[in-house]
This record gives C-alpha cells, structure tokens and sequence, in this order.
C-alpha cells in the first residue's frame, strides 16, 4: 500500500489509502473573483454541520470578524481592502500624502457607466476552506487513527475516535485544523461527508450564490479553474493565479484549490506549503544516528577511566 | 545579523496554529529524556559493578516514566480516551512510535525498579521466592529499558519536527542530538546526586559529554538557521535557553572539577537536570513563538520559491 509517492509526489490519494474501484476524487474550486462576502457559505456550514458560535468579536479587519479557520469555523470569508494594483493608473488619481480616497457612494451601479472613473482601491474577498491535501500531515500525524481519508480522497476527523492529542494542529501547514475549546477535540470541515455520499453537494457550494465556490470531480474542477484563468488573463487581470491546482507542489496539489488575485499571503496562505511528512524518513535517520551516538556515549563514559 | 524581514500578510495574523499543547508536553520532553538517560544509566551502573548508579537509575527511570505519562495523559483534550493512542501503530505519527516505545520502556523500567525492593523481602516462604524472581526480572527490564532509552530520548524531537512549525520543522538535522544531550547530562546528573564519589566517575564522563553535545548541538540550533534560528535567541525562549546553556556548562565542569566533593557534586547534578529542563522549556517556547508570527512562515517559503525555478512554484500558472 506504502507507495514510491505515498509521502510526497503526484498521487490519487483514495487508491493510496487502499480503497479499490475508488469513485471519482472530489473537491472545491473556489473563485474568489466572484466572491461577494456575503459569508453565506459559512452560515450554511455551521447550520448543516451544526458548529457551534465561535465568539462575536468585532476584529476590526474589514468585514471579517471571523477572523480564521478554527474548530468553529469551517469556511472564513477573509476582507482585503488595498490600493489598487495598477501602479500607473494609481498614480494617476492619487491625493496628497496623509489622506486615501475610498471612493464615493455613487447613486449608479458601479461599471454602468462605461469608462467612469474608478478609484485607486480595491476589495479582495476569498472563502478559504480546509485544502484536502493529496498528502494530509493532519492525517499522517494522527496517533489514533481519528483522522482518516474518504474514499472521495478528502480528510475527515471521526469524532468517537479522536482523544484530542493535538498533533494534527501544528502539523498542518495551512493552520486549518483546530481543537475546540471545552471538547478537547480537533475539528474541521469535513467537505460534506455526510451530504457527499448522498450524492447532494456540500452545504457551503449549495448555499454560495455567486458560484465562487464550486464543487465537483477534481479533475474537471481543474480544468474549470484553467479555462477561467485564462479568460481573466484575456480581460488584463494579469494577478490573477490558480493556488493549490498543481499536483507537482508541496502537498502533492489540494483537493480545495483557488483562484486568487494577489499573493497567497494577503490572504493568510502559506506561498509555498510542504507537507511537513516529506522529510520524516530523514528526521527518523537523523534520530536513529542520535540514538546511536548516545549509546556510544554511555558506553565511552562507563568503559574509560577506572579499569 | 539577519536583515529586517519584509513580507506581507493577512492583517499580521498567523498562518499556521501553533500547537494548543500546554507546558505538559514540554516538562514531558524533560522526564522523558531524564527516564532514558537514568535507565542508561543503571544498565552501566550493573554492568560494571556500581549498585549505586543502579540503584538511582532505575527508581529515577521509573519515577520519570510515570511522571512523563501523567503529563501526556493530562494534556489530552480527551484524557479519558488516553487508551485509541494504542488503536493503531503507525509509522508516519512519531506520537503514535513514541506512545508504543513509552509504553513498552514503561514496563520494563518498572520491573527495573520494583526489582530494587528484592532486599526487603524475607529469605523464605512465598516470598522469599519473590524476592529470588526478582533478580532475573529486574535485570531484563534494566536491560529492556536500557535498549529502548536512545529512542526513547530522540524520538521526542521527531516529534516536534514533522510539523509545519517554522522553528521545529527546521531543526530537525540537530533536534534528536540536542535532545541526546540533554537526556545524558540528566541522567548524569541522577548519577552525581545518588552516587558516593567512589562510584561517580562514569557519572562524570557522562556529564560531560552530555553536556558537550547538547551545547554544540544547541548551538547550531540557535544560530545555524538563519531567520528561524530568531526566535530560540529572543524573549522567553531566548532567556530560558541562555540559563540552560550557563547551568549545563557550570554543571558539567562542577562534576569534573568537583570530584573530591560530594557537595560541588550533588549541586552539579542539579545543575545538570535544571539546563536539561530549561533546553526542552526554550525548545518548546522558541517553536511556538515561530508558528506564532506569520514572518516565519511567509519569508522562508518566499525565499524557496525564489530560489527554486518558476515551472515548479504554485506561480506557474501566473505566466501561462
């Protein structure tokens, strides 16, 4: 079962983890150039899978008084509010130092005019979600077997399982997973599991009503995302990216991916996650070489001196 | 010096969680490492005719094993489900190795140390077979736990690496050796305290070459990793590892210097488990201050991608 890529590389994780005629791979392509921030897909989230309120707290992060992904949380719609990226046209409009204009309320839907002015600001929104990882560390560190992986190859926590250790929190690379405070679990989103096997799509892409957030079989997510991709690129967004749709990166492609218009890190993402597993087979050797060295050690400590 | 990190991030929250483990898990890396380096210890002690060494190696072993359960025990979200660790075994969770290899040095060490009470027991009847048992299972666990000491002492740092904790994950070349280290200085440093100075002398030796690889180790933890070295020099992990390195050092040349003395040798010994304990505490805290601020993970990975060619970074898709 323990394949040549079983801890990193390209890999169809259902197959891996033993099931036999796996159904398709299933996930999330969420487009965050259509993301309103309604926030509805984390509503329906915590309505289907019953989370329970993770404080109200007013962040003072734009809209966003979710503030992450925790136990409680299992979709977070994240606010950034930033000057536009289009240096030239910036400069263009901009004001005197010390003061930033965010744009008048006007009485016209914003883009009915054809070429109005537009400010130098933009809202970037963006669902974030748990990644689904090809190669889960989550899953990988579990001492008890709680985490497991579907046979849709997404990671799902079973909570009759889990003794609340806390090794999959700090192991994941995107800090997703969380514990939950007064259970002592590790919760998170578990892509629907229950409505997924049903056949129905998962409470969060039902509810989203924009279709930033898409559900389907991975592979024609994909080609979904790369079609969209290109069509933004056609009409000048030229930031705009694909995050987590490639096999080849460091959790071997997520079974959540996005299109995203800045950097991964405005948003709270890693640039570049590597499943942490990866290196495991060396941290054992260079254990192994401790273990030794310190038997070594107790040996030369009680065979020198005195004979 | 490293350079003032620029970097961007979501409102200058964290990325990855820190891990939600409280100072258990930390005072357990400790008891953990000083169980080991005991059983080594008693196991060198009754091979070369030291019943001193013995005799506090393997009472320490099994106070520490029991110390080192309650703590992980105790830092379970779940305790009362303590027993699914033992569901599965399984090679990818160094937890799940670590629970299987506690458990069986558990057993043996406790067998070590209940053994000691064989001189109790009277000559004859039902218990004077006890105490002529005793002997022959108290030398198979000191010799069991003997065996599963270095791992038990190293795999704690595996442990704390495979995870996507900036400063842990980093130091995973060195981690086990500092943490070899530190498990043979407290071990030594059991020796010093229980030992009468006819019998201490493997106790120094010891010492001192625990100490030694802890420090250098250490040394190239603290300031061989660049940027994710930062957060093991500065606050509270800084503070803590400065104390550890001063009381190893001080311990390990009070038991070389101090051999005429049992005083200057007991308090080497304290010395000893004291740097052994703030080594594991600043280990500890410097991971957590590291997954803590989002620089520690934005900056490494952007200089990777920056090193690594366009086709292979998850911005590929940006120049088709």
């Amino acid at each position: 079962m323990a394949g040549k890529n079983s801890l990193y590389g390209p890999l169809d994780p259902a197959p891996d983890a033993g099931y036999v005629d796996a159904p398709p791979r299933m996930g999330f392509f969420t487009d965050t150039s259509v993301c309103i921030g309604c926030k509805a897909c984390e509503v329906a989230c915590k309505e289907w899978n019953l989370v329970p309120d993770d404080g109200f707290d007013l962040l003072g992060t734009s809209y966003d008084n979710t503030g992450g992904l925790t136990a409680d949380s299992w979709r977070h719609v994240a606010f950034i509010e930033q000057p536009a990226v289009d240096a030239p046209a910036a400069a263009a409009t901009a004001t005197p130092a010390g003061t930033q204009f965010l744009g008048m309320p006007m009485s016209d839907l914003p883009g009915r005019t054809v070429d109005a002015p537009r400010t130098d600001f933009r809202w970037l929104m963006m669902s974030d979600v748990c990644k689904h990882c090809t190669h889960a560390a989550c899953l990988d560190v579990c001492p008890t077997g709680s985490l497991f992986r579907t046979e849709f190859g997404t990671v799902v926590v079973q909570e009759d399982i889990c003794n609340g250790c806390g090794y999959c929190i700090p192991a994941c690379p995107y800090g997703v997973i969380d514990q939950r405070k007064h259970d002592g679990r590790a919760w998170k989103c578990t892509l629907c599991y229950d409505r997924i096997g049903g056949g129905m799509t998962p409470a969060c892409a039902k509810a989203c009503p924009t279709e930033s957030i898409q559900y389907g079989e991975l592979d024609e997510l994909r080609g979904r995302a790369e079609h969209r991709l290109e069509k933004l690129h056609e009409q000048g967004e030229t930031a705009a990216r694909l995050y987590g749709n490639d096999p080849g990166d460091g959790v071997g492609g997520d079974g959540a991916f996005f299109l995203l218009l800045d950097e991964p890190e405005v948003y709270g993402l890693p640039p570049d996650p590597v499943v942490t597993t990866r290196d495991l087979p060396a941290m054992y050797r260079r254990a192994g070489l401790a273990a030794l060295a310190m038997a070594a050690a107790v040996v030369a400590a009680f065979a020198g001196g005195r004979p | 010096m490293v350079p003032p990190a620029r970097f961007r991030s979501y409102y200058g929250r964290p990325i990855v969680k820190a891990a939600v483990w409280r100072h258990d898990i930390a005072a357990y890396l400790f008891t953990g490492g000083l169980a080991a380096g005991s059983a080594l210890l008693a196991a060198g002690g009754d091979a070369t005719g030291r019943p001193a060494l013995r005799r506090a190696g393997r009472l320490t072993a099994l106070g520490a094993v029991v110390a080192s359960t309650y703590f992980l025990v105790n830092d379970l979200g779940r305790p009362e489900r303590l027993l699914n660790m033992l569901r599965v075994a399984k090679p990818t969770s160094p937890m799940s190795m670590g629970t299987w290899i506690l458990s069986g040095f558990g057993v043996a060490a406790g067998a070590g140390a209940v053994a000691e009470a064989a001189p109790l027991l009277p000559d004859s009847g039902v218990l004077g077979l006890a105490r002529r048992a005793l002997g022959p299972v108290g030398a198979a666990g000191q010799w069991g736990a003997a065996a599963a000491a270095p791992a038990l002492a190293t795999y704690t740092a595996v442990l704390l690496s495979d995870t996507a904790t900036p400063s842990w994950h980093a130091a995973y070349p060195e981690l086990p050796f500092v943490f070899a280290g530190s498990a043979l200085a407290s071990g030594a440093g059991v020796g010093l305290i229980a030992a009468p100075a006819g019998q201490a002398g493997p106790a120094r030796r010891l010492a001192a070459i625990g100490a030694t690889l802890e420090l250098y180790s250490g040394h190239r933890v603290e300031s061989g990793m660049g940027l994710l070295s930062e957060p093991y020099r500065e606050g509270r992990p800084g503070r803590l590892l400065r104390a550890a390195r001063l009381l190893t050092a001080a311990g390990a040349a009070g038991a070389l210097l101090g051999r005429r003395s049992r005083t200057v040798s007991a308090l080497s010994g304290l010395s000893l488990l004291a740097g052994s304990l703030a080594t594991r505490l600043g280990i500890f805290d410097g991971g957590i201050a590291s997954a803590r601020d989002p620089k520690y993970t934005v900056v490494p990975q952007r200089e990777r991608l920056a090193r690594t060619p366009p086709a292979d970074g998850p911005g590929a898709s940006v120049a088709e």
